[in-house]
């Protein structure tokens, strides 16, 4: 047998930490809400970082996609009497295609213009949602509507009261979501993603499409966001406006970046610190947006390679 | 009918003057300096502020001028300390930085004034009506009207005949070329800066007076400031205040006929812009 890789060895403990967590976080202070919300987050953040670690394009606009997943689910349930699962595949979908159609419109702009654009259209759905009160609720949020047991034919799972279900009801999600993009990350495609992340100019005289390749990892990174929004609406049986906004989207950017955006596993590692310092802080203060700031700039001048980041330095040194 | 859609047009034209005012400020630092100044609205509300601290003691028009040059000294602050360093590396962490400093400009201020709206007097004189027929015509708005027209005929003045001007504007062409010829390129993206906190700074002061101040007052404004740089194109200064004016007058005409639209026409026609051209209407080919 091969001797176990150190990378392989890593893996194995953020699975089995991962797939534990509802029995251990409550000993150390944290609630099984919180273990959802960090698998959520962790989700997002990943899925962007499909786009600015392996792709080398900054969007600062994700959060329109996880918002739209949020209040499909939200609409689909309240209105439509859809179920649970049904929402879902609502709010991907209307992510997806959002995300399709502004794709095209952007997919020609780099680097500064990029970022700037993604900002500005990803305010169009905050405006929407703030504004079509009868609708979306306004400022208020989506509320009146809540997550549904899951009927399996044989037996239904319960995720409404038990917290712990509903854990492991994202967890599948996010095993199935983290499976695929890792798949497409050692495919031809996600190399080829490599080689436009490193040096745009020789991809394009290789003969790669880039723009086209530019627009699909734009695309599969906004649909796992917006299922990462989805289960967010179902974590909390609400959809926020705020969701939407721009500062949602810098927050999944600090979480890549404080984990290690050339990691694979680095936005895990910042979504999980990122939730559990707000959660703090929250409960602490009612300043907390400051001390959340000043985090943002002591990373981005003392930390900017990220935990993962600086922790492989370390090893290789 | 006439007279609500001449009020609505008027409108916006003042509040695209806001957005034009902040816009070029921004531009200004994102021409040069490649970084894109999320907390340009913290500095905004700085600017207000300051001056809601000093009006008791040297008036409005004392206010009108010192407030954004204290601003302006506070943004050559940061750029020294927490900018600069950043500076050639990738455009993600001057964005995450000034993202963060934006939140800490609007905590902080909070937490100084709280979240209330504060009363901000504006000389008598220019709050009473000056007709009762075009009763929107007050005199602050007018004379607000006529400063950001006068703040920006000499900026572009500045620009094309001062020293510093033609420094920027060849420095946005070519930084690498103006280095080599002798120009101190940190003091020059510094002053830069400067100026662009300035025109934020300014642009507060005279927000403060008309929207009220709170502490989400540059919040408002910043990103509607971005559009206008996107409609405008990247990297031209007279089309930033030509995207300022148009979409403040397009949300002003907007608001007449389907309110609730007012703020979501400004971006499609945003991704009108950017379906039929790409860089802008005043964008140089190639640069972005």
């Amino acid at each position: 047998m091969a001797k176990l890789s150190p990378k392989l060895a890593f893996d194995a403990v953020v699975w089995l930490l991962l797939a534990t967590m509802p029995f251990w976080l409550d000993r150390l202070g944290g609630y099984t809400q919180l273990g959802s919300q960090i698998l959520v987050m962790a989700l997002a953040a990943m899925a962007l970082n499909f786009l600015l670690g392996y792709t080398g394009v900054l969007s600062f606009g994700h959060a329109a996609y996880f918002g739209l997943g949020a209040y499909g689910v939200g609409m689909t349930i309240k209105y439509l009497a859809g179920g649970t699962l049904s929402g879902l595949l609502v709010g991907v979908l209307v992510g997806a295609v959002a995300a399709a159609v502004i794709g095209l419109l952007i997919v020609h702009l780099r680097g500064i213009y990029f970022a700037m654009v993604t900002i500005a259209f990803g305010q169009v759905f905050y405006f929407i949602a703030f504004r079509w009160n009868t609708v979306t609720g306004g400022d208020d949020g989506l509320s009146g509507w809540h997550r549904l047991p899951i009927d399996l034919g044989f037996t239904s799972l319960d995720i409404v009261k038990s917290q712990t279900a509903f854990y492991y009801f994202v967890f599948v999600f996010f095993i199935i979501a983290v499976a695929i993009m890792a798949w497409l990350l050692r495919s031809p495609f996600g190399r080829t993603l490599l080689a436009i992340r490193e040096n745009e100019r020789r991809a394009r005289f290789l003969g790669i499409p880039v723009d086209r390749h530019i627009w699909l990892s734009w695309l599969i990174s906004c649909f796992f966001v917006s299922l990462a929004g989805g289960l967010y609406g179902l974590l909390n049986n609400f959809a926020d406006p705020h969701a939407l906004r721009w500062d949602q989207s810098g927050i999944f950017v600090i979480m890549a970046v404080l984990g290690g955006m050339r990691s694979f596993w680095g936005p895990l590692v910042g979504a999980a610190i990122y939730v559990v310092l707000q959660d703090y802080l929250s409960s602490l203060t009612q300043n907390w947006m400051s001390f959340i700031g000043l985090f943002f700039i002591l990373i981005v001048l003392f930390f900017p390679r990220g935990v993962l980041g600086f922790v492989r330095r370390r090893l290789a040194s | 009918m006439t007279q609500l859609i001449l009020y609505n047009v008027f409108n916006g034209l003042i509040i695209g003057a806001f957005y034009a005012l902040m816009a070029l400020g921004l531009s200004l630092i994102l021409n040069l300096s490649d970084v894109i100044n999320f907390a340009h609205g913290g500095f905004l509300a700085v600017g207000a502020y300051l001056a809601y601290v000093l009006i008791p003691f040297i008036g409005f028009w004392g206010a009108l001028v010192v407030a954004p040059i204290l601003t302006a000294i506070l943004g050559l602050l940061v750029e020294r300390v927490l900018i600069r360093p950043l500076y050639g590396r990738d455009v993600l962490y001057s964005l995450l930085l000034t993202f963060g400093l934006a939140f800490m400009l609007q905590d902080g201020t909070r937490f100084i004034w709280g979240p209330q709206t504060l009363p901000f007097s504006v000389p008598d004189w220019l709050s009473t009506p000056l007709s009762s027929q075009f009763f929107f015509l007050t005199g602050y708005r007018l004379f607000m009207v006529l400063l950001v027209s006068v703040a920006v005929i000499a900026f572009f003045l500045i620009l094309h005949y001062s020293r510093l001007g033609i420094r920027i504007r060849a420095g946005t062409q070519d930084l690498e070329t103006v280095s080599a010829l002798g120009v101190n390129v940190r003091a020059l993206r510094s002053l830069n800066f400067g100026v662009g906190i300035y025109l934020a700074g300014l642009a507060g002061v005279l927000a403060a007076g008309m929207l009220g101040l709170q502490p989400t007052i540059g919040d408002n404004l910043i990103m509607p400031s971005f559009v206008a740089i996107i409609i405008g194109g990247l990297g031209s200064l007279p089309g930033t205040l030509v995207g300022g004016l148009l979409i403040g007058v397009a949300s002003g005409v907007t608001s007449v006929f389907f309110p609730s639209a007012s703020e979501a026409v400004i971006y499609i026609m945003m991704g009108i812009v950017l379906l039929i051209r790409p860089r802008g209407l005043f964008g140089e080919e190639g640069r972005f």
